[in-house]
């Protein structure tokens, strides 16, 4: 299990899973912070583009439109648009498989 | 087991063990749940159910109502029962404390319409019925029980972020922890499985079992797209969004980690009775109060409820142990949240030592000690609806 002492950089924001495209701020973060960030064994710098409120989600790589969002190292949905990386995933930008609204095929 | 931990616990006559005592008062039709009410004020210590529902039922509905109204009643929580009734409604009062009755646990009951002089009668005689029962069963004093035969649900509600960053998980070994003492433990909230309905599957006991948590969950998906909408504001909801939570399968996906990691032994209908020990699933809406309702009416005699945003709800019977890992939300309701978990958030605690500390409130509560909404007298009570009524 996953515990707060294995969490990389809890100061500013987590990656759940290696897998995972997105993060998690764990306090408020401003557009242009650079947040550094744990990704297996190396570590990168995101610099964000969007205010993060605490909680929030952004994409650590660039995301393709109907790309799918992975955190917790599972499929949480799927971009409704291109997603930079360091940009705020939201509502605004990602849905859910279930969306029988969806541009994305399948 | 050594030192096994134990809780104080009454042993009803069927066998079952509750962790409180309560004389509960129980309308089976609305149009007697004001003199429901108003006799459960008059006698100290007892606490009333108020159905909204109870007629104009077709019948796979009628079955969800009076088995929920049944299984609050016979949840070993409860003492002594007094059902009223108003008389021309289908759910009868006869056959619902005939029911109860079986447990042989004390059981009353007034049709209002038999009764010569309207309600203000029906008040007196159904006060003095309960008083007299309320006299025994509050005389009871609880024994030392093992820790096994504790039943808890685990609900979320009101969830953001830190729902599955911590407190989840944080639960999700106090329900681990429970089950491996030879305790029982409920999910619930299946519209929160869709997405992680594969993670589940693979953890149920046998393919039948696992094909039922496929099924329940498709079911929902379903529903919602037989509507042609989207799930997204409904689930997740508004504050679940304004908390950085962006799809169903986000949610669903912190949520099913507070059942823990042990293997599902079987899937529940809404407010069926869980026989057996180690982990159910129970299929039940997300709407916090329908799921905490249908897993005590399922003989829940706990619940532990995650928040994220805060919420200050309970239930009539069960105690709600309140857990936050938001640290802005722990300060701004610390009145209504029994236990800050938001120290694994801020990494000065690891989800096993917040687990440890929440077991062990757990056992309190077990032990007697009341719940934050039980202290503030929040019992809310709603019940799931399958069927439109007639």
């Amino acid at each position: 299990m996953q515990t707060a002492q294995s969490l990389p950089d809890v100061r500013d924001a987590t990656l759940l899973n290696p897998s995972d495209n997105v993060a998690i701020a764990l306090r408020d973060l401003k557009a242009g912070d650079a947040v550094k960030l744990s990704i297996g064994s190396s570590t990168v710098v995101i610099r964000l583009l969007n205010d993060i409120p605490f909680g929030h989600k952004f994409a650590v790589r660039d995301i393709p439109m109907c790309g799918l969002v992975v955190k917790y190292g599972h499929v949480i949905g799927r971009a409704k648009r291109d997603i930079k990386a360091g940009e705020h995933v939201h509502v605004h930008n990602v849905e859910s498989l279930t969306s029988v609204h969806s541009a994305c095929k399948g | 087991m050594a030192n096994a931990p134990t809780v104080m616990g009454y042993v009803r006559p069927d066998g079952r063990v509750g962790i409180r005592n309560h004389v509960l008062v129980m309308s089976t039709v609305i149009c007697s749940s004001v003199v429901t009410r108003r006799i459960a004020e008059q006698v100290n210590g007892a606490v009333a159910i108020e159905n909204p529902f109870g007629c104009g039922q077709l019948e796979p509905d009628l079955q969800v109502t009076k088995r929920t109204l049944v299984g609050m009643a016979k949840n070993p929580n409860v003492g002594a029962v007094l059902v009223v009734g108003l008389g021309c409604e289908q759910i009868q009062a006869d056959e619902v404390a005939d029911e109860i009755a079986k447990t042989g646990k004390p059981v009353e009951r007034i049709v209002i319409q038999d009764v010569n002089g309207g309600t203000p009668a029906a008040i007196e005689r159904g006060v003095t019925l309960l008083r007299r029962m309320a006299e025994e069963t509050l005389a009871q004093r609880p024994t030392e029980v093992d820790a096994s035969s504790l039943v808890m649900g685990v609900e979320c509600g009101g969830s953001d972020a830190t729902s599955g960053l911590a407190s989840n998980p944080v639960v999700g070994y106090v329900s681990d922890k429970l089950i491996d003492l030879g305790g029982t433990v409920i999910l619930s909230e299946t519209p929160e499985m869709i997405g992680a309905e594969e993670i589940l599957a693979k953890r149920a006991v046998s393919k039948e079992v696992a094909d039922r948590i496929y099924e329940i969950v498709g079911k929902w998906v379903r529903l919602a797209a037989s509507y042609n909408v989207d799930l997204v504001g409904t689930q997740p909801a508004p504050g679940n969004i304004a908390g950085g939570i962006s799809t169903i399968e986000e949610k669903s996906l912190g949520a099913i980690i507070k059942g823990g990691s042990r293997t599902i032994q079987g899937v529940l209908d809404y407010a069926e009775e869980v026989k057996g020990k180690g982990l159910f699933i129970m299929d039940t809406p997300g709407y916090d109060i329908m799921s905490v309702v249908g897993m005590v009416a399922g003989g829940a005699t706990l619940v532990i409820f995650t928040t994220g945003r805060g919420t200050p709800t309970g239930n009539p019977i069960a105690p709600v142990i309140k857990v936050t890992a938001n640290p802005y939300t722990y300060n701004k309701m610390k009145e209504n949240i029994d236990f800050d978990a938001s120290t694994v958030v801020r990494g000065v605690e690891t989800v096993e030592q917040a687990g440890e500390r929440l077991f062990n409130l757990m056992l309190e509560v077990a032990r007697g000690r009341q719940t934050k909404a039980e202290l503030l007298g929040f019992r809310e009570f709603v019940i799931h609806k399958i069927i439109p009524s007639f």
